[in-house]
C-alpha cells in the first residue's frame, strides 16, 4: 500500500495521537520546570523578629548601623544573609528604623552624622535624618522596618528587601 | 604516510559526509565588493566562541553559590594557574563581544541589509542584541563581590519598576525576597546554561539565513531595492560575478578575528580583569557600587533623568528601543541601500553614538556621586586663616557641604564649584540658598544653628 492511498482519517488519527502522547509528558514535566524557574515567588517565608541593639547601645539623637539575618536563610548563602538597616533613638522611648536601601535604585545609603544626613553613592540621593529625601533623584522617603522594644533590647522585624514601584 | 592519511580521511569523510556539509558554507558565492565592513559579524562570533571556551574553563574552578563564589574568585585570580589572564581575556571578550555586536548592527542598518529579503536576519539579531546584553549584566555578577550583591540590588529595583508584575519580576530576579542563597546560582544558570542555549539557537538561524538569502551586495553601487525584482537579479549578479567565500572573502575575517582576540589577549595580560573588591556582604554600606564600562550610559541615565519621569522611562524606554528596534525592516524594507543617499539613518546613528558616548564619558566621572573621601580641607588653601574662617571651614567640612562641592582641588563636583563663590553671591544670597536648598541640595535650615549659619556664611563669603 502506497503512503498516499492511507484514508484521510488514518492520517488525521496518527498526527492526532502524536500530539498528545507527546503533550502529555510535556505537560506533566513542566510542572517541576516551571516550579524551580519560579521558585522565589512560590516559597514563603515567615518574618523573624531579630535582636540588633541594645538599648543602652543606642544613646538618644544618635542614628547607628545595625546589622541582621534575614528570615529562614539557605544554608549556602554566607555573607548574602545579613541586612543593614539604620536604627534612630529620636528620644527615650522612640526608635525608628530605617533600610539601608535608597529608595531610587536600592543603593547602600550612608549615615553622615555630623551633617545629620543619609547619602547614597549612587546618583546622589539626600535624606534628612527623619527618612525624607533632602534631593537627587529619590521618588520617597527611605522605607521603614517595624521594631520592638524588650527590655533592654531593641528588635526588628525582618522584610524583604524594599522595592519602588512605578 | 601521507596516503595513508589522506585513504583515513577518505573513508571518514565517506561515512558521515563532512566535507558535504561543510563545502557548500565554504564555498559559497559572495558578492566580490565585500570587503572589510563585513568582518564584524564574524568577529562577533569569534569572541562569542572565546567566551564559550573561557567561561567553560574559568567555571572549572568557580563556585557558583552565594557564600563560596567570592573565595574561588580569589583563589581563580591568585593561586590558580594563569588563572587572573583567563579572567581578563573572558571579561575583555565580553567587552569585545558587545562592542563589535554594536558595531555590526550599526553596519547593516546604515547599509541597509536588513532590508528585503533580509528582514528576518535583522530581526534574530535583534533578539542575539538583547541576549548578549543579558549576558553582559548576568556576567558582571558572577564577578561576586559587594559590587556584584548591589548590582543585584538595582537590578531588581528597575524591575520592580514593571506595572503590576514590577514586584514579582524582582523577587524573581534577586531569587526571593531579599538576596540569599538562590541569588548568585540563579545568575549562574542565566548566565551559563539558559542564555547561551538561546543565542546559540538564535544563532544558528542567524547564520543560516546568511546562507539562504546572501550576503548582501556593497551599499554604495547598490540598486535601490524592488522585491519583485531583486531575488532573481541577485542570483544573476552573484552567478556572474560571485567570488567563492572562502578564501576569497574569508580571509579578511580570519585576519580580523585574529586581530581583534590578540588585541583581547594582550588586554588581558596588560591591563588585567576588573579588580576583586569587597567580600560580597549587604550589611556592609561603604561601597561604591558601578557597572561595567558597557552599563555606565544607562547608569548616567538613571542619575541625570528627571525623578518625575524616572520610573516610566525604565519601564517604556527598553519597551520602545526594541519596539522601533523590530520596526526597522517594516518601516522601509526596500529602496535606496546606498548610505549616501541616506542621511536620515546617517544622521540618527550619528546622533544615537554620540549620545551613548556622551553618557558613557558622563558615567566614568560619576559627578553625581558624593567625594566621600575627601573629609577635609588642608587650611592652607584658604585667602585667609583668622578664627571665622577656619571655624567655618570646619562647618563646611563637617556637614558634608564639601562632598558636594569643590573648594581648589578637594571636594565633590555634584554641586557648584565654591573656590571664589564670594565673587559671585552677597552674604544674604549665601544664606538662604543654604537655608532653602534646592532640588539638587539639601536645606539646611534645620541642621545648622543660627551661630553655624553665620560662621559658614561669611567664610564662604571670604572665598574670594
Amino acid at each position: 500500500m502506497n503512503q498516499t492511498n492511507f484514508p484521510q482519517n488514518r492520517r488525521q488519527f496518527l498526527v492526532r495521537i502524536s500530539l498528545l502522547a507527546a503533550s502529555l509528558p510535556a505537560i506533566l514535566v513542566s510542572i517541576p520546570l516551571l516550579g524551580a524557574l519560579l521558585a522565589p515567588l512560590i516559597r514563603k517565608k515567615k518574618q523573624q523578629w531579630r535582636k540588633v541593639a541594645s538599648l543602652s547601645d543606642i544613646p538618644a539623637g544618635s542614628t547607628k548601623l545595625v546589622t541582621f539575618v534575614n528570615a529562614d536563610p539557605l544554608p549556602w548563602a554566607g555573607l548574602t544573609a545579613k541586612t543593614a538597616a539604620w536604627i534612630r533613638r529620636e528620644n527615650d522611648d522612640t526608635i525608628i528604623a530605617f533600610s539601608a536601601n535608597c529608595t531610587h535604585l536600592g543603593c547602600p545609603v550612608r549615615w553622615e552624622s555630623e551633617a545629620h544626613l543619609f547619602m547614597c553613592p549612587c546618583h546622589g540621593g539626600v535624606y534628612y535624618e527623619d527618612g525624607a529625601v533632602a534631593s537627587g533623584p529619590p521618588p520617597k522617603p527611605l522605607t521603614q522596618y517595624l521594631v520592638r522594644i524588650r527590655g533592654n533590647e531593641i528588635q526588628l522585624l525582618t522584610a524583604p528587601v524594599p522595592i519602588t514601584e512605578i | 604516510m601521507k596516503r595513508l592519511l589522506k585513504r583515513i580521511w577518505n573513508w571518514i569523510d565517506d561515512r558521515s559526509g563532512i566535507s558535504d556539509l561543510i563545502a557548500p558554507l565554504m564555498k559559497h558565492k559572495v558578492p566580490p565588493g565585500s570587503k572589510w565592513s563585513y568582518v564584524f559579524g564574524s568577529a562577533t562570533l569569534f569572541c562569542f566562541v572565546l567566551q564559550i571556551l573561557t567561561g567553560s574553563c574559568l567555571a572549572l574552578m568557580y563556585q557558583a553559590t552565594s557564600d563560596k563564589a567570592f573565595q574561588s574568585l580569589q583563589f581563580i585570580t591568585n593561586d590558580a594557574t594563569l588563572g587572573k589572564i583567563l579572567r581578563g581575556i573572558h571579561y575583555f571578550g565580553a567587552s569585545g563581544m558587545i562592542l563589535l555586536a554594536g558595531v555590526h548592527m550599526i553596519r547593516v542598518y546604515i547599509t541597509a541589509a536588513y532590508k528585503y529579503p533580509r528582514e528576518m536576519n535583522w530581526i534574530s539579531g535583534v533578539v542575539l542584541l538583547l541576549l548578549v546584553t543579558v549576558m553582559g549584566f548576568t556576567g558582571q555578577l558572577l564577578r561576586w563581590d559587594d559590587n556584584g550583591v548591589w548590582s543585584a540590588v538595582v537590578g531588581a529595583e528597575q524591575m520592580g519598576r514593571v506595572p503590576f508584575i514590577g514586584k514579582y519580576l524582582a523577587r524573581l530576579l534577586i531569587g526571593g525576597d531579599t538576596l540569599g542563597g538562590q541569588t548568585l546560582v540563579r545568575f549562574y544558570t542565566y548566565h551559563v546554561f539558559m542564555v547561551p542555549g538561546l543565542i546559540i539557537l538564535f544563532l544558528l538561524f542567524h547564520l543560516w539565513l546568511v546562507m539562504k538569502n546572501g550576503i548582501s551586495e556593497p551599499a554604495r553601487h547598490a540598486l535601490p531595492i524592488d522585491p519583485a525584482t531583486y531575488r532573481k537579479k541577485y542570483e544573476e549578479a552573484l552567478k556572474a560575478e560571485g567570488i567563492s567565500f572562502w578564501p576569497y572573502a574569508a580571509w579578511r575575517d580570519v585576519i580580523f578575528g585574529a586581530a581583534v582576540i590578540m588585541v583581547i589577549i594582550a588586554a588581558a595580560c596588560i591591563v588585567g580583569p576588573p579588580e576583586l573588591r569587597k567580600a560580597p556582604d549587604p550589611s556592609v554600606v561603604q561601597t561604591q557600587p558601578r557597572p561595567d564600562w558597557y552599563l555606565l550610559w544607562v547608569y548616567a541615565l538613571f542619575a541625570l533623568m528627571p525623578r518625575e519621569i524616572e520610573s516610566y522611562a525604565i519601564f517604556f524606554g527598553p519597551l520602545i528601543i526594541f519596539f522601533l528596534l523590530f520596526a526597522v525592516p517594516f518601516i522601509s524594507n526596500k529602496g535606496e541601500r546606498n548610505p549616501l543617499k541616506r542621511p536620515w539613518a546617517i544622521a540618527g546613528s550619528t546622533a544615537i553614538v554620540i549620545f551613548i558616548i556622551t553618557l558613557l564619558l558622563v558615567g566614568y566621572k560619576a559627578g553625581w556621586s558624593p567625594a566621600f573621601h575627601d573629609t577635609d580641607i588642608p587650611d592652607n588653601v584658604l585667602p585667609a586663616r583668622d578664627a571665622t574662617m577656619l571655624e567655618g571651614k570646619n562647618i563646611f567640612s563637617k556637614k558634608g557641604c564639601l562632598y558636594c562641592h569643590r573648594i581648589k582641588s578637594y571636594g565633590g563636583v555634584v554641586g557648584p564649584d565654591l573656590t571664589h563663590v564670594g565673587t559671585r553671591l552677597s552674604e544674604n544670597e549665601l544664606y538662604l540658598k543654604i537655608l532653602n536648598g534646592s532640588k539638587n541640595m539639601p536645606s539646611y535650615a534645620h541642621l545648622l544653628s543660627q551661630e553655624e549659619m553665620k560662621e559658614l556664611t561669611s567664610f564662604l563669603k571670604n572665598m574670594k
